[in-house]
């Protein structure tokens, strides 16, 4: 066992690098985004000493170094700053700002990010069981009538914009046969029960988007073992196809699974800004396009910081997960 | 023999294998009986369709064949008319298979005792927990060490010659009517094998199981079969009852079966103390990261002779190679090529000592690019070390190819995926050539080749030395290959040299006891060597129980 402590430490310890490194590539690439929030905020009639007054006021003067460890710092310390649009309001109402306050970065984040997290969890949870079943019964019955019509299937769904697919949805499940309500607009105070069913369109649409590549790996690391002796062991044994397929195939397949799931279930967290807008949920997506129109730094960086951290927490765990799945790994000679 | 109903019962059976959109018949109406409790040697080179017939007798053909005519009965069941469900209740139940790796064959993912207990528990022969108990009682039998807690264990824990006793238990968990062996000794070291053939024939004869043994081992057979088929190329040879046919094949392919050991070159004289070795291993200690491999080696090799390195897998007779050539860097110790140290990298080497040593691999199918044609693998390092281009080295590579006995004309464009096994490895010898080297490393070269094809390819590199004067390094662990082609013997045991000479004194007594173990645990071809073996060295002195106790 001290060989997968030691593997899983290493990469526990690579996955904060890279999220170091990333936290520098972020801070980068936001400060070279043209314009900035004075000017935005200003619009057309900006006078210079007013966009100076602002930049002033905000530190945006300050040497981009400086800036950078400023925020590096807070980040470590659970301040992702201020957001810039936020903190005009409260310094006109006098409030405090910064670490848990109003305008704080983390406050208008955090109620986003659950969301977000609930609809990632509900389109996983029904995304992942029916792609890893849809994939061994394809593996299964490989080649057939049933293998054909789950890939064309699976294929037009990942091929169709996602868009377009949650319209699908809505006329079918809430126009015509109204199933689901249309619109997600869910609330903090709402019961389990509603929150689910709100949140019921937009996860289906997410499940279509995610099942063809999870169901096609599956399928395609489990064929790719059924030219192994093992398995023509296993069938010369007389072992029925179905378990052949289940504990002598699978057990094996898991790695590639596994890392395929993690990137799709990292997609569910990120990559989720059109579905939001059209079922107008508000999770972090809507947030992130938002803050980036009216360049409220502090805000893109903070979600910027967390995607890639879902990127690198997810693949760190699917890193660890195959290394498990790994007999050689879990019982070393 | 002529029982009026018979185990299994085959009757004009035809395979065909897919070759891209064709069918082509690999299997030409071959007829097998097999009555309880006999055992069936089936040989022939590969290609001769025997594991086809194999896997036919159990009604299973692999992806990419189909059995065209014929019919195959087991105990008056037609394997071939019946449905798949009938088929799967006897597979594993009354029919069963040892394969030829069992390191394959074994799902890494789950314990050997869980993959033993699955047949019995599936088919309800027994309850898991007997079917437990019976696969620790069969352990015991195959002499297996630690036989309470070894199944416990995953496959990758188990050594390769336990691992096979493992699988032969496994067959035996339903206890089966009848057992389909495809070659199960045959990824086995000749120590490990020994034991394996033990179990196997002390299992079968215990249980009273019908058996097909299929190898390419004609010794081997001789040891464990009641009767030999003899196959080649999808068709019956003949058969007879194993004395019978050992001392007397009819045919003449079988006869010349039974005459390919006959091939031995003379020793060379040893040369002289004052000539300079070509290669000279001083010292040599080397590592895999923090794992010791070889431990303090010495040998030198000279112009124009040839030194088999013989051991286990594992004793470090590649590791060595990689040594000399420079691929692993040693650790201590030096290679001295005509008297001047190399150095230990070889990305530090000079082209011209690059050249000097060359290799040839044990797979020519993967040593060779399956992209380029024959003319780019020859011609590469006739460019790459002697700076040919164009009509000059077209010219060479031609050259080259009639030394390695291959008409230039008809195979010097074709992919290696269009050659037999034997002309790939002529290939591979031709590649080595073209370096114009003083030595040449043989890694095992002859071992995946049928014993036909494997003798002409000694008798190409004994020709290849007296005409260039080339030096050879063989490793090997068919000590058949030694006597034919070695002048002297390094005999090697987990990195260590334990004893090296001349072949000619090593292959009269006294020896070293492992040497001894060694060169006793080479079959031979009388059917009553395996018996008498064991009557004399004792059931408990062969394999590696017995090179366990020597170190």
């Amino acid at each position: 066992m001290h060989s997968v402590l030691f593997i899983v430490i290493r990469r526990l310890g690579l996955g904060v690098l890279t999220l170091f490194a990333v936290s520098v590539m972020i801070f980068l690439s936001v400060n070279m985004l043209p314009g900035d929030f004075a000017e935005a905020i200003l619009g057309q009639g900006a006078t210079p000493e007013a966009i100076a007054a602002i930049r002033e006021d905000l530190g945006l003067n300050k040497p981009a170094v400086t800036r950078y460890f400023d925020w590096l710092f807070g980040v470590l310390t659970g301040d992702f700053g201020t957001s810039f649009a936020q903190a005009n309001f409260s310094a006109f109402a006098g409030e405090a700002t910064g670490k848990g306050g109003i305008g704080s970065v983390a406050a208008q984040l955090e109620p986003r990010f659950m969301n977000t997290l609930f609809l990632a969890m509900v389109s996983a949870l029904i995304s992942v069981p029916l792609s890893l079943t849809l994939g061994i019964l394809a593996a299964l019955f490989r080649n057939s009538a049933y293998d054909r019509a789950v890939n064309i299937g699976t294929l037009s769904s990942i091929s169709s914009p996602e868009f377009f697919l949650a319209y699908v949805l809505i006329l079918f499940l809430a126009v015509l046969t109204p199933i689901f309500p249309s619109l997600s607009n869910i609330y903090a105070d709402m019961s389990m029960a509603d929150r689910l069913e709100r949140t019921m369109l937009p996860a289906l649409t997410l499940t279509l988007v995610v099942t063809a590549h999870m169901m096609r790996m599956t399928r395609a690391a489990i064929i790719n073992l059924l030219a192994s002796p093992y398995i023509e062991m296993a069938r010369l044994k007389g072992i029925s196809p179905f378990r052949v397929i289940v504990v002598h195939a699978l057990p094996n397949a898991l790695a590639p699974i596994i890392n395929v799931i993690a990137l799709n279930l990292a997609y569910l967290v990120t990559g989720v800004v059109v579905v939001e807008v059209v079922f107008v949920y508000p999770g972090i997506g809507q947030l992130f396009v938002d803050s980036v129109k009216i360049r409220d730094i502090p805000v893109v960086q903070a979600c910027c910081l967390i995607f890639a951290a879902a990127y690198i927490l997810l693949n760190l765990m699917a890193d660890v997960l195959s290394i498990i799945s790994n007999p050689r790994l879990r019982h070393p000679k | 023999m002529a029982d009026t109903n018979p185990l299994v019962r085959i009757r004009g059976l035809k395979i065909e294998g897919r070759s891209d959109e064709d069918w082509i018949q690999i299997v030409n109406g071959v007829d097998l009986d097999l009555n309880s409790g006999e055992v069936l040697g089936l040989i022939g080179e590969s290609g001769a369709g025997k594991s086809t017939v194999g896997l036919a007798a159990m009604g299973f053909t692999r992806d990419g064949c189909r059995i065209s005519a014929g019919t195959v009965e087991f105990d008056g069941i037609d394997l071939i008319a019946a449905d798949a469900a009938t088929r799967r209740a006897l597979l594993g139940r009354r029919i069963a298979y040892v394969a030829q790796s069992a390191a394959a064959s074994f799902n890494p993912a789950h314990r050997i005792i869980d993959q033993h207990t699955e047949a019995p528990v599936q088919h309800k022969v027994f309850s898991m927990s007997n079917s437990q108990a019976d696969a620790m009682e069969l352990y015991e039998r195959l002499r297996l060490p630690n036989p309470t807690e070894i199944g416990f264990r995953y496959p990758h824990q188990v050594s390769g010659g336990q691992l096979q006793r493992a699988m032969t238990a496994m067959a035996m968990s339903c206890r089966p009517d009848l057992i389909i062996f495809d070659e199960p000794t045959t990824a086995l070291d000749v120590t490990t094998q020994i034991e394996v053939l033990a179990a196997i024939r002390d299992i079968v004869e215990q249980f009273n199981t019908a058996a097909i043994y299929i190898t390419h081992d004609l010794a081997v057979v001789a040891q464990m079969a009641d009767r030999i088929k003899v196959l080649l190329k999808g068709d019956e040879v003949e058969e007879a009852p194993t004395r019978t046919m050992l001392a007397d094949p009819q045919e003449d392919y079988t006869k010349t079966l039974w005459a390919v050991r006959s091939f031995q070159r003379t020793q060379k004289p040893p040369a002289p103390s004052s000539d300079v070795p070509v290669i000279s291993i001083r010292n040599v200690t080397a590592a895999y990261g923090s794992v010791p491999v070889l431990h303090d080696i010495s040998f030198d090799i000279h112009a124009g002779r040839t030194v088999a390195v013989v051991g286990e897998s594992g004793s470090g007779k590649s590791t060595a190679a990689r040594c000399i050539t420079g691929l692993l860097p040693p650790l201590e110790g030096q290679i001295e090529f005509e008297g001047a140290p190399l150095p230990r990298d070889y990305r530090k080497r000079s082209k011209d000592q690059l050249r000097q040593a060359q290799m040839i691999y044990q797979m020519a199918d993967t040593a060779l690019n399956p992209r380029k044609r024959i003319f780019e693998i020859i011609g590469r390092p006739v460019e790459f070390y002697l700076g040919l281009r164009g009509a000059e080295k077209r010219r060479r590579v031609e050259q080259l190819m009639e030394q390695i006995e291959m008409d230039p004309g008809q195979y010097i464009d074709r992919l290696p995926s269009e050659l037999s096994g034997g002309q790939k490895q002529r290939i591979g010898i031709a590649r080595a050539l073209a370096a114009e080297p003083r030595f040449i490393i043989c890694d095992e070269v002859t071992s995946a080749l049928d014993q036909l094809v494997a003798e002409g390819i000694l008798k190409l590199l004994a020709n290849l030395q007296d005409s260039l004067d080339l030096s050879y390094m063989f490793i090997t662990h068919d000590l058949a290959t030694v006597r034919a082609i070695a002048d002297s013997v390094v005999v090697m045991k987990e990195g260590r040299v334990v004893e090296a000479g001349p072949k000619d004194e090593m292959f009269t007594p006294p020896h070293h006891p492992y040497t001894d173990l060694l060169l006793s645990s080479v079959p031979e071809m009388d059917p009553d060597w395996l018996t008498g073996l064991l009557e004399a060295r004792g059931v408990d002195n062969i394999g590696d129980s017995a090179s366990a106790r020597m170190s």
